[in-house]
């Protein structure tokens, strides 16, 4: 089986994806997913599944896709996670799945990400649903933030016959897979699916909530008497260089950036109101995923040169690796074992250059790099709001929330929390690792409900 | 959809909304802001509220017709939806007894200074107010001023109503003459630094609320960050009102310019679209 070489997925050529915002990967076709599938050895004992945050049964998926009966495929997966069509396009699976597919060790491993993917689209296009029956249990959960943690977490509350709503600080659900990561590596519409799905399961989505702000905690559990909580709000606070030329105009955060183009759709500005700002000779600050997908963002725009401007070396750089395959191959210029010292100001406020200090074995040496944009793509902070207004929350120094690891309950009694915000991802936070805490955390509120509420009859009051 | 109640208009380019937003009306304070999405296409404007009325569920926020965003806008009649309204957002203001208060509106600025006015005569301030407009025409909501001022002074930069001058004028004679607590501006951004620079001599506390550049409004984008002393503060969760003695407001003046090469292109798209 082994002989079989993995199967590539069609990619659009660079020279074309430089012009436009489709996807670059094109996914398999029914031919080539079934030749993959047939790669898969079946192990007795995988080792796949315990690679995956979320603990899909992978041989269990694979076999029904070498059946062909994709329906049991897509079934398979949806036990675990009800977002293949996103998770096959966006996880790391060279650091987790497909890093521990026993083929690798002397071949290449089973392309895990592209047959996920593979099975998530096909129940996309066939309008497949979720149908386990759904037995409502009288509960009700509210969940804040949309994004990977808190739609993972909705998802098995519903399943388990809970009334949930997600609030959502922005128009658009799905947080940084709308806000966040650019459209030709994961279609907005099918970040949108997705979640119809999760809606036709009975969860309801309210847009345009900032809880802490319109209502607080308190209010959630007290005047809207919902019996637990989930707090998914993220870190999506940015972080600056603290160099001199910070604040001149043409320095933004890559969440600035991003949001600018994604959830603002701001490449086809001015159809749409919203202006990206982005100059001729654009600098990337950084080398994490967000980082490449600026630059490739940027790239797209239409500029003279994009550069990525990044302290350590490229094989230290936490992307996926086809990410910066990609750019490489989109002409993304990548200025390693640099460190950015001062933007430099044209005289009406603008960067018209940052000074670059290049270090290496031999010595060091400073140069002026001519950009006219320069986007910090430095990770990001905890978001304040939900702490600032909950003075009953633990938080940590950095201020995320402190909960306990097994369950993800809070310092409050019924309030859950995951995702980014608990910085429970570790130095990776990746969609599919919020994915997983939100699963854990719905598991301590099944629990928590049960028990503490079968005990009182109802759930306690608000107390912190 | 939100639907917009009532709209008013104060001149060829300022107008006032009233929107149905019961949610955002019972959880307001003084201070805070809404972003306003009118349909998909459109740009996630940051506005603060004028008013807030619970019990009616609806919140006030008035307009400067400027950019394409909001002379699209002025389009809007009573009885029309816009698809998202969210808020409130940022910390309200501080609202106690602080003694004598002088609260300062520059123009449209003086609509987001009638709420943090009235809380603070309600919580037993002595209220002086001071606001100016170009010329008389502009002039709005004087008798709502009126009404929770125990001094209320109008300037107009031509002297057709009020006195003649700029607000910075009887503030610095209120200012050099009485024991004054603190001082609150709201208005354009020159307007506001103005102030700032009369009250620091004399060490009056003063508050003003920055409205720069945002796209979300939750603290996620960074474009609204503002310089303020040796930190960097963003002015959607940690403002909108700051010290207006730290604020850094040439760095303001210089990014409140961010777009406005952008502006004119989306504007020339509008005027194609909408010939006057």
């Amino acid at each position: 089986m082994s002989k079989i070489a993995r199967q590539q997925s069609t990619h659009l050529p660079p020279d074309t994806r430089r012009t436009n915002f489709n996807e670059v990967v094109c996914g398999y076709t029914e031919t080539e997913a079934l030749t993959e599938s047939g790669r898969c050895l079946q192990c007795k004992d995988p080792l796949c599944t315990s690679g995956c945050p979320v603990r899909i049964n992978i041989k269990g998926f694979i076999n029904f896709v070498s059946k062909k009966d994709y329906k049991g495929a897509y079934k398979t997966i949806t036990e675990a996670n009800l977002f293949p069509s996103i998770c096959g396009r966006v996880c790391p699976q060279d650091r987790q799945c497909e890093a521990a597919c026993i083929l690798g060790k002397k071949h290449e491993p089973v392309s895990i990400g592209l047959l996920e993917r593979f099975v998530g689209d096909m129940a996309q296009q066939n309008g497949w649903q979720e149908t386990r029956p759904i037995v409502p249990i009288n509960r009700t959960a509210a969940i804040i933030g949309s994004g990977p943690a808190g739609l993972a977490c909705a998802y098995d509350l519903a399943k388990a016959g809970v009334s949930v709503v997600v609030f959502e600080a922005l128009h658009l659900p799905g947080g940084v897979l709308t806000y966040g990561i650019p459209e030709f590596r994961l279609p907005k519409e099918r970040v949108f699916k997705e979640i119809e799905n999760l809606t036709r399961l009975g969860v309801t989505i309210e847009t345009n909530r900032v809880i802490g702000r319109i209502h607080t905690i308190e209010d959630l559990m007290g005047r809207l008497s919902f019996d637990v909580v989930f707090i998914g709000t993220g870190a999506g606070y940015p972080k600056n260089l603290g160099i001199k030329g910070d604040a001149l105009n043409g320095v933004m955060s890559a969440n600035e950036f991003l949001t600018r183009v994604n959830l603002m759709r701001g490449f086809d500005f001015p159809r749409y109101g919203t202006p990206v700002g982005m100059g001729k000779n654009v600098a990337v600050i950084g080398c994490g995923n967000t980082a490449i997908d600026s630059a490739r963002t940027a790239l797209r725009l239409g500029p003279e040169n994009v550069y990525i401007v990044y302290r350590r070396t490229l094989e230290e750089s936490p992307a996926r690796k086809e990410e910066i395959r990609h750019a490489i191959e989109e002409g993304v210029q990548f200025i390693c074992l640099t460190e950015s010292k001062e933007i430099i100001s044209d005289n009406e406020g603008w960067a018209k250059g940052m000074n670059c200090v290049q270090k290496d074995e031999t010595g060091s040496s400073e140069f002026l790099l001519n950009v006219d944009t320069v986007i910090y793509a430095l990770g990001t902070m905890a978001n304040p709001i939900i702490a600032r207004t909950t003075p009953e929350l633990t938080i940590d120094k950095a201020g995320y929330i402190e909960t306990n690891k097994e369950n993800m309950i809070t310092s409050i009694q019924g309030v859950f929390a995951g995702g980014d915000i608990t910085r429970s991802g570790g130095a990776f936070t990746t969609v599919i690792h919020a994915m997983s805490t939100g699963r854990r955390a719905a598991k301590g509120m099944l629990e928590y409900l049960e028990a503490v509420i079968a005990a009182n009859g109802r759930p306690p009051k608000f107390r912190g | 959809m939100f639907e917009i109640t009532a709209v008013e208009s104060f001149s060829p380019s300022t107008f006032l909304w009233e929107i149905n937003a019961p949610e955002i009306a019972r959880a307001a304070r003084p201070g805070q802001f809404v972003i306003v999405h009118c349909d998909e296409t459109s740009e996630r404007i940051p506005l603060t509220i004028a008013d807030f009325d619970a019990v009616k569920g609806t919140i006030t926020i008035v307009i400067q017709a400027a950019g394409k965003g909001t002379l699209e806008m002025m389009a809007y009649k009573a009885g029309d939806r816009i698809s998202a309204v969210a808020g409130p957002l940022g910390e309200p203001s501080e609202i106690e007894n602080f003694g004598t208060v002088v609260l300062v509106g520059g123009g449209l600025g003086a609509a987001p200074v009638y709420p943090i006015l009235r809380a603070l005569k309600l919580k037993g301030c002595h209220t002086i107010s001071i606001i100016g407009f170009r010329t008389k025409s502009l002039v709005f909501w004087e008798g709502r001023f009126r009404r929770y001022s125990d001094e209320s002074i109008i300037v107009t930069d031509d002297g057709s109503y009020g006195e003649k001058g700029l607000v910075t004028q009887p503030l610095k004679d209120i200012i050099m003459e009485r024991q004054i607590n603190r001082v609150i501006a709201i208005g354009p951004l020159v307007m506001m630094r103005s102030c700032a620079e009369v009250t620091r001599p004399f060490g009056v506390r003063t508050i003003v609320s920055v409205n720069p550049i945002m796209v979300d409004g939750t603290g996620m984008c960074g474009s609204c960050r503002v310089s303020l002393g040796d930190e960097v503060k963003f002015a959607c969760i940690d403002g909108p009102d700051m010290d207006g003695h730290l604020v850094n407001f040439d760095e303001l003046i210089i990014r409140q310019k961010r777009f406005v090469k952008y502006e004119k292109q989306s504007l020339a798209l509008y005027e194609k679209k909408c010939p006057k």
